[in-house]
Formats: C-alpha cells, sequence, structure tokens
C-alpha cells in the first residue's frame, strides 16, 4: 500500500524552529513529527510513503534515506516547483500512485493523533466508494471547515467553511484513503481539494466519514504543539506507562530521553517532554514544555508552557512561560523574565522580555 | 557647646514613602541594614564636643521610636531626645518652637540635618569651614552638584567663588538657577533664631491682614529654605560647603534602595564589619550585602550586589536576591528569585516565585545625576518602579510579581504585573 504525506512548504507557524530544520523533522515527544506518521503507516502495511514537499531539503532527503534502510520500505519525494494547492499534489504524484489498484493514505502532515489507519482500510472497501475523510469533534466548530455526513452510514452530504450558525461539531481531520480512480477528478494546476474536489465527490455520493477515537491535534504552530503534546502523552499513560518516567520529582507525564541528566531537588512535569542530552541543572521546575536535544536549564530556573530549541542554554533564576520558544543554539542570560518571547537561532538574550515579542 | 537637631516629620509628610510608612515612621526605616537616621547620630557622634542630638517632628510618642531612641543613646554615649511639635511647623518653625531645648547649656552652634537625606555628613569639615569663612556666627550650608535639569527640583544655591557666600537662594526653580543644590545639612548659630523670630512676626502681620483662606496656614510654620535662607543671602551671612562625597534624598521606596547602595558601598571605609563576605559553608556574596546576625540563610543562596537582610530572615536554597532590602521576619523560600524589591516584614515568598522590580536609578554615566521622584503614574498607566510588599504579605509558590506595589496583610493567589494590590 501507498501513503502520501502533504509536507507542504517552509512551515512558517513553526517559527523559529524550522528555521534550523524542515517541520517534518522536528522532534514531537522525542521523535521527529513525521516518523510519528511513517511508523503507523508502515504498521497498517503500507511499502511506500510519498512525500510531497514545495521545497527541498537536503537535509530531509538524507533523513529520509536512512528511514527507508531502517524501516525497509521505499520514500520518494515529491517536488512541486510551484503552488498546487491542496489536491495539485495528488496529480503531481500521479503515477506513483496509480502503478497499483489499491487504496492509497493521504495525510496532512501535522496531524497528530492515535492514527487509525488499519479502520480506514476496513471501512473504505467495506463501502467500496471513492473516498474517506476521517472527522474528528471539536469544541469550536466554526473556527475549521465542518462536514454533514449521516450518522448510520457516513455518507457526507456537505462541507460548511466556518459556519455562522452550529451545523455539525465534526471536523476533516486531515486524514483522507481515497481509490486510484478518484485520481482522474484532480488536474495538474493550482487546486484546492476541500473547495473543488470534495464538495463533488459528496454530491456524487462518492465520499463517506469516518470518526476518529481518541485523540487529535494539528501541531504547525507552538501553542497547539504544545497541548498536542499533552494529549499524546496522555495516550502514552494509557497504552504504554512504562515509557513515561516517574519517581521523586515527577508529577503527572513525563517522558525522558536515558541520556538526558535531571539535577537534585527538581520538580518536573505534568506534561514535559526531555530530549536526548539535556542537562537540568539542580532546584528547576519544568511544566508543559517541550525541552529539545542538547539543551541546558541551569538551575533554579522556572518554566511553564515553553519549548526549548536544540542546544539552547537557559541561565539560573529564568523564568520563562506563556509559550515562549527558543530557537536553535539561544542563550538566555541569568535571573531574566521571559514572556511570551519567541527567539530566533543563534541569539543571545541579556534583557528580560516582559511582554510577547519576537527577538530576532 | 554642641549640638545637632535632625528634623524627622511626621505621618502627613512622607505619603511617597507608602505603603511602608504604614508599618514603621519612614525615618525608622532601615537603609543598609540600620534605621534611617542612625546614619546621621552616627556621624554626630564622631564630632568631638557634640553634646547632645534633638529628634524634632510631630510623629506621636510610639514603642518603636521610644526604643530606638534608649538603644542609640546606650550605643553613642550621647543624650538623644525626642522633641514633638504640636502640628507641622515647618523645617524653621520647629527649631524655633524649641529654641530654649536648643541654646540650653550655652550652645555656640548647632548643626540642623534632614532625616530623609542620604550622606556622608562632612560634619568636621563644615565645622572647620565655618571658622573660616564669614563671622563667628555665620550660617553653613552643605551643597553639592546636581545636573543643570535635575537642579530644578531642588533648593540652588548661586555662590560667590572666592568666599563661598551665598548669594541667591531660591528653592525648585522654573528656569535653571544653579547647578549647586541644598543637601538639606546645615550648621547654623543661635543668631538664626532672630531671623525666624522676624519672619514670625512678619507673618502674624500678613495674616491678620489678608482674609485666611487656608484655614492651616499658621504663623509658626516657618521653612527654612524659602522663608529664610532666601532672604539671608547675599547679607554676608550664609555661606557654602561643597561636597564631592555620596548624597540622595529618600522620597521614595525605589530611593531607599539607591540610599541604601550608597550606605553599603560607604562601609568599605567606615563600617567593613557590616558588609558580608562569602566563605565556605556561607551564601555566595557579590558585592556590598549586609546580614543581621540574626538571618539564617542558606548556603546555596546568592545575595546581592545591594542586599540588606534584616533580623530574623529566612533566606532559603538557591535563592537569588538582587538590589533589595528584604526587612525583618521575612522568609523567601526555596529556588526564588528577589530583585529591585523590598520585601515587607514577616512577608512569605513562596517557592519558584519571581518577586522583580524596575530601579529608577540616575543615570550612571552622569556623575552629578540623582534619583528622580518619579511620579506613581505617567499617561494613565502605574510607572514601572521598584516592587513593594508590605507587611505580613504572602506571594504564592511559582508566581511572577512584577512592578507592583502590594499593601500590609495580603494574600496573593496569582501573578500581578503593573499593579497596586489593594
Amino acid at each position: 500500500m501507498k501513503a502520501l504525506i502533504l509536507v507542504g512548504g517552509y512551515g512558517t507557524r513553526l517559527r523559529p524552529l524550522t528555521l534550523s530544520i524542515p517541520k517534518p523533522l522536528v522532534d514531537f515527544c522525542n521523535k521527529p513529527i513525521l516518523l510519528h506518521q511513517i511508523e503507523a503507516l508502515v504498521k497498517a502495511g503500507v511499502k511506500h510513503v510519498i512525500l510531497a514537499v514545495s521545497y527541498m531539503s537536503e537535509m530531509l532527503e538524507k533523513e529520509m534515506k536512512e528511514q527507508e534502510q531502517r524501516l525497509g520500505i521505499r520514500i520518494s519525494l515529491s517536488h512541486e516547483k510551484e503552488p498546487l494547492g491542496t489536491a495539485g499534489p495528488l496529480a503531481l504524484a500521479r503515477d506513483l500512485l496509480t502503478d497499483s489498484l489499491e487504496p492509497f493514505f493521504v495525510l496532512n502532515s501535522d496531524v497528530i493523533c492515535e492514527f487509525p489507519f488499519e479502520e480506514m482500510l476496513r471501512f473504505h472497501k467495506q463501502h467500496g466508494k471513492e473516498g474517506t475523510i476521517v472527522v474528528t469533534k471539536v469544541e469550536e466548530p466554526s473556527k475549521y471547515g465542518v462536514v454533514v455526513y449521516e450518522a448510520e452510514t457516513g455518507r457526507i452530504h456537505r462541507f460548511v467553511e466556518k459556519p455562522q450558525v452550529f451545523v455539525s461539531n465534526k471536523i476533516n481531520a486531515g486524514l483522507y484513503i481515497f481509490t486510484p480512480k478518484m485520481l482522474e477528478r484532480i488536474q495538474l494546476r493550482p487546486t484546492s481539494i476541500e473547495k473543488e474536489i470534495f464538495p463533488v465527490m459528496a454530491e456524487e455520493g462518492q465520499l463517506y466519514a469516518m470518526e476518529l477515537q481518541g485523540f487529535w491535534m494539528d501541531i504547525g504552530q507552538p501553542k497547539d504543539f504544545l497541548t498536542g503534546m499533552c494529549m499524546y502523552l496522555q495516550s502514552v499513560r494509557h497504552k504504554n506507562p512504562e515509557r513515561l518516567h516517574t519517581g521523586p520529582g515527577f508529577i503527572g507525564n513525563v517522558l525522558v530521553e536515558p541520556s538526558a541528566k535531571i539535577g537534585q531537588n527538581c520538580t518536573i512535569g505534568p506534561n514535559v517532554t526531555i530530549g536526548p542530552e539535556v542537562v537540568i541543572e539542580d532546584g528547576v521546575r519544568i511544566k508543559r514544555c517541550t525541552i529539545l536535544k542538547g539543551s541546558r536549564i541551569h538551575s533554579h530556573s522556572w518554566l511553564e508552557s515553553c519549548i526549548i530549541g536544540w542546544s539552547s542554554a537557559v541561565g539560573q533564576w529564568v523564568r520563562m512561560e506563556n509559550v515562549s520558544v527558543l530557537g536553535e543554539d539561544v542563550i538566555v542570560k541569568d535571573e531574566l523574565y521571559l514572556n511570551g518571547a519567541s527567539v530566533l537561532p543563534h541569539k543571545s538574550i541579556s534583557d528580560s522580555v516582559p511582554e510577547p515579542s519576537i527577538i530576532m | 557647646m554642641l549640638k545637632a537637631v535632625i528634623l524627622i516629620g511626621g505621618p502627613q509628610k512622607g505619603t511617597r514613602f507608602r505603603p511602608l510608612s504604614f508599618d514603621v515612621a519612614k525615618p525608622l526605616f532601615p537603609v543598609a541594614g540600620v534605621p534611617m537616621i542612625q546614619h546621621h547620630i552616627e556621624a554626630c557622634a564622631k564630632v568631638p564636643h557634640l553634646k547632645e542630638i534633638l529628634l524634632i517632628g510631630f510623629y506621636q510618642p510610639n514603642e518603636a521610636l521610644s526604643r530606638f531612641l534608649s538603644s542609640a543613646q546606650q550605643e553613642f554615649k550621647v543624650s538623644i531626645r525626642y522633641l514633638q511639635e504640636y502640628s507641622a511647623l515647618g523645617t524653621a518653625g520647629g527649631i524655633y518652637h524649641f529654641r530654649d531645648q536648643i541654646l540650653m547649656g550655652g550652645t555656640k552652634a548647632f548643626f540642623v540635618m534632614n532625616a530623609d537625606v542620604c550622606c556622608d555628613f562632612p560634619l568636621m569639615e563644615m565645622l572647620q569651614f565655618q571658622k573660616r569663612h564669614g563671622d563667628t556666627n555665620s550660617f553653613v550650608m552643605l551643597g553639592t552638584t546636581a545636573n543643570r535639569q535635575q537642579s530644578l527640583n531642588y533648593g540652588c544655591i548661586v555662590e560667590n567663588q572666592d568666599t563661598h557666600e551665598v548669594l541667591h537662594y531660591v528653592e525648585k526653580p522654573s528656569t535653571f538657577v544653579s547647578d549647586i543644590i541644598n543637601c538639606g545639612v546645615y550648621l547654623l548659630s543661635p543668631e538664626i533664631f532672630q531671623y525666624i523670630g522676624n519672619a514670625f512676626q512678619k507673618n502674624q502681620e500678613d495674616l491678620s491682614i489678608e482674609e485666611n483662606t487656608n484655614g492651616w496656614q499658621r504663623p509658626e510654620s516657618i521653612r527654612l529654605e524659602q522663608d529664610i535662607f532666601t532672604a539671608l543671602a547675599s547679607h554676608g551671612k550664609l555661606f557654602v560647603y561643597k561636597t564631592n562625597g555620596f548624597w540622595s534624598q529618600i522620597k521614595s521606596a525605589g530611593s531607599a534602595i539607591y540610599a541604601s547602595r550608597l550606605y553599603l558601598n560607604s562601609y568599605n571605609k567606615t563600617h567593613p564589619e557590616r558588609l558580608a563576605k562569602t566563605k565556605d559553608g556561607g551564601p555566595t556574596i557579590e558585592g556590598n550585602v549586609y546580614i543581621h546576625p540574626t538571618a539564617n540563610v542558606n548556603p546555596t543562596a546568592t545575595l546581592g550586589p545591594n542586599v540588606s537582610i534584616g533580623t530574623g530572615v529566612t533566606i532559603g536554597a538557591g535563592v537569588r536576591v538582587r538590589e533589595s532590602i528584604i526587612l525583618h521576619g521575612a522568609t523567601v523560600q526555596d529556588h526564588s528569585c528577589v530583585l529591585n524589591s523590598i520585601v515587607g516584614w514577616d512577608s512569605i515568598i513562596g517557592r519558584w516565585a519571581r518577586v522583580e522590580g524596575t530601579p529608577s536609578d540616575p543615570n550612571p554615566n552622569d556623575p552629578y545625576a540623582k534619583i528622580d521622584s518619579e511620579t506613581l503614574f505617567r499617561d494613565g498607566k502605574l510607572t514601572p518602579s521598584i516592587t513593594i510588599l508590605g507587611c505580613n504579605v504572602s506571594i504564592p509558590a511559582e508566581v511572577i510579581i512584577l512592578n507592583s506595589i502590594v499593601l500590609p496583610h495580603k494574600d496573593l493567589n496569582r501573578s500581578f504585573k503593573n499593579q497596586i494590590i489593594l
């Protein structure tokens, strides 16, 4: 089976992290985002993954070659030289996708959830039509495009973008499975799959919805990245609690790479991910954060809702909160206060940032 | 026979020192570890033949003041008495009212000092200066240099460069007059009372002629600066002794931290035993730090520069305190960070909390810059300033209190920024 992952471009919403590496390679709970998706696909029997990218990255190519070896599958890169929208990339990869009659998966690269690929395949084969969209329930549907479908069969009636009155609380989760015949509908030009392709398929009764169980999050921006991290860690607690770190000084769900070092009198958690070779000195308090590889948090600091970029150093007695994000190799001097600071890579900060700002 | 008078004001004066002044009279507020006026008293005690120090003000007698007076008398072996004005009489009215007390015993000269100045008190130098200038009964005013802009906030002195006579004196002018300013420390002789007496007479006459629209105006309320010195200039009686030593006013809480820094720095010469040093098994000390012997400081804490730790204070593990005053009985719990703040008596700061203010220090690049007397609000917003916790305030763990003023006996339950919390 095959899968197409819509990786897209520069990942600008996840800057400053994506200034250093391409978004699919940013570690989410100690594993690159893309790998969460690819490993789940492989488990469901996918043998060929196609990455639809709009900007070519050597780093990504290199990493994917390694994963090909490791997972024993084929990974291709399909490079759109001009923007093709959300449907165009499928047309671009047409040849790769149609050399078999089997259905193929399509996923949005920012999605994290308990990937239901086996279930999607079963459901899709059972209704036998051209497309299945996974939907998920959200609290505020009018922020998104909602899907209106028959509860019993899953047959989709229509889509409504950002509805003013309550129509449905199910939205498009960014996971699809299509029959190759569906590709005949898409031309190689900039095309929106939601606006141009899906409504026609729905009208013809060729589009079905499958409701997702469990958590779902689009982690394309720092605020949602952290929320998604909390959801993922909670699901780890249910499925593989032995992966989580426990003991005195640890509260709630905490994931720690074995090569990380944590000092005395720290209180870590809930909802913390600590990457490889990270050093946390004595007396540090961390809540709801991701600390990426090689960073150092000096003693007595207090961090809440932050992402600390690779190889950064946070000084002593620093207070960081409110979705502060440090890019790669950032130094924060002692005793500062960072509130919602977004700091670009290789920057040294010696003044507090009391109100949310971007530091270049 | 030499005496000294310290003008300590009263509760209606010094309101810019709230909320700290709710719990202690401003003259007794500890600066660099000892009560504000103790610095004045220590300077007086060094002057030979200075027999008595009189505190004049209109505070009601209270336990704190009495205790301070008796312990100071014992320590400095000089008579110290408090003379209470029946109402606010101004900087001249008070000494005039108590002139008999001041002159008793044959006083030839006496110092008059404002309580809220922070200074190295060059009293001996002023005495010698007085002998060499004018006649034996001349008056000497201590002056220092300010920058042109800030001089407008003080009393400005125009001096004769050769004789050092004061040619012209004006209090807080609206245009530039001189960059020599009045420090609030004077050396006077009994003759001053003639001049004050004349001003008193004149006031009485004026008030009986004019309709008294302001019910508070009393003829006995006389100010040395505006009412006496301005008139005395150019009459051969008033002289200015200029000092390059440190000097600052202590009007607001923020200026108390700056004054602490000046005094702590001077301790290197005058009281090195009061400064803490890093030693094995003790906290890390940076710069000048005062720690009262009864304070309990964890060895993993880092204190300074410019920190005063009061009696019975507890500083927990891994605490950082910088540019701050921690008052008697307060507790600062593990890993917290206190910067540019005053932590009130018996307050508690929870673990990993951050209590931070903004310093209002004078421009360090200008040797004559003085601390600004900040206005509380600017453009409708609270001006970032020193964070002050009144007495018995409780700060929970892990919060931030930034540029805020917390009134006494308040239990906070979340972070606050740029606010006055009643």
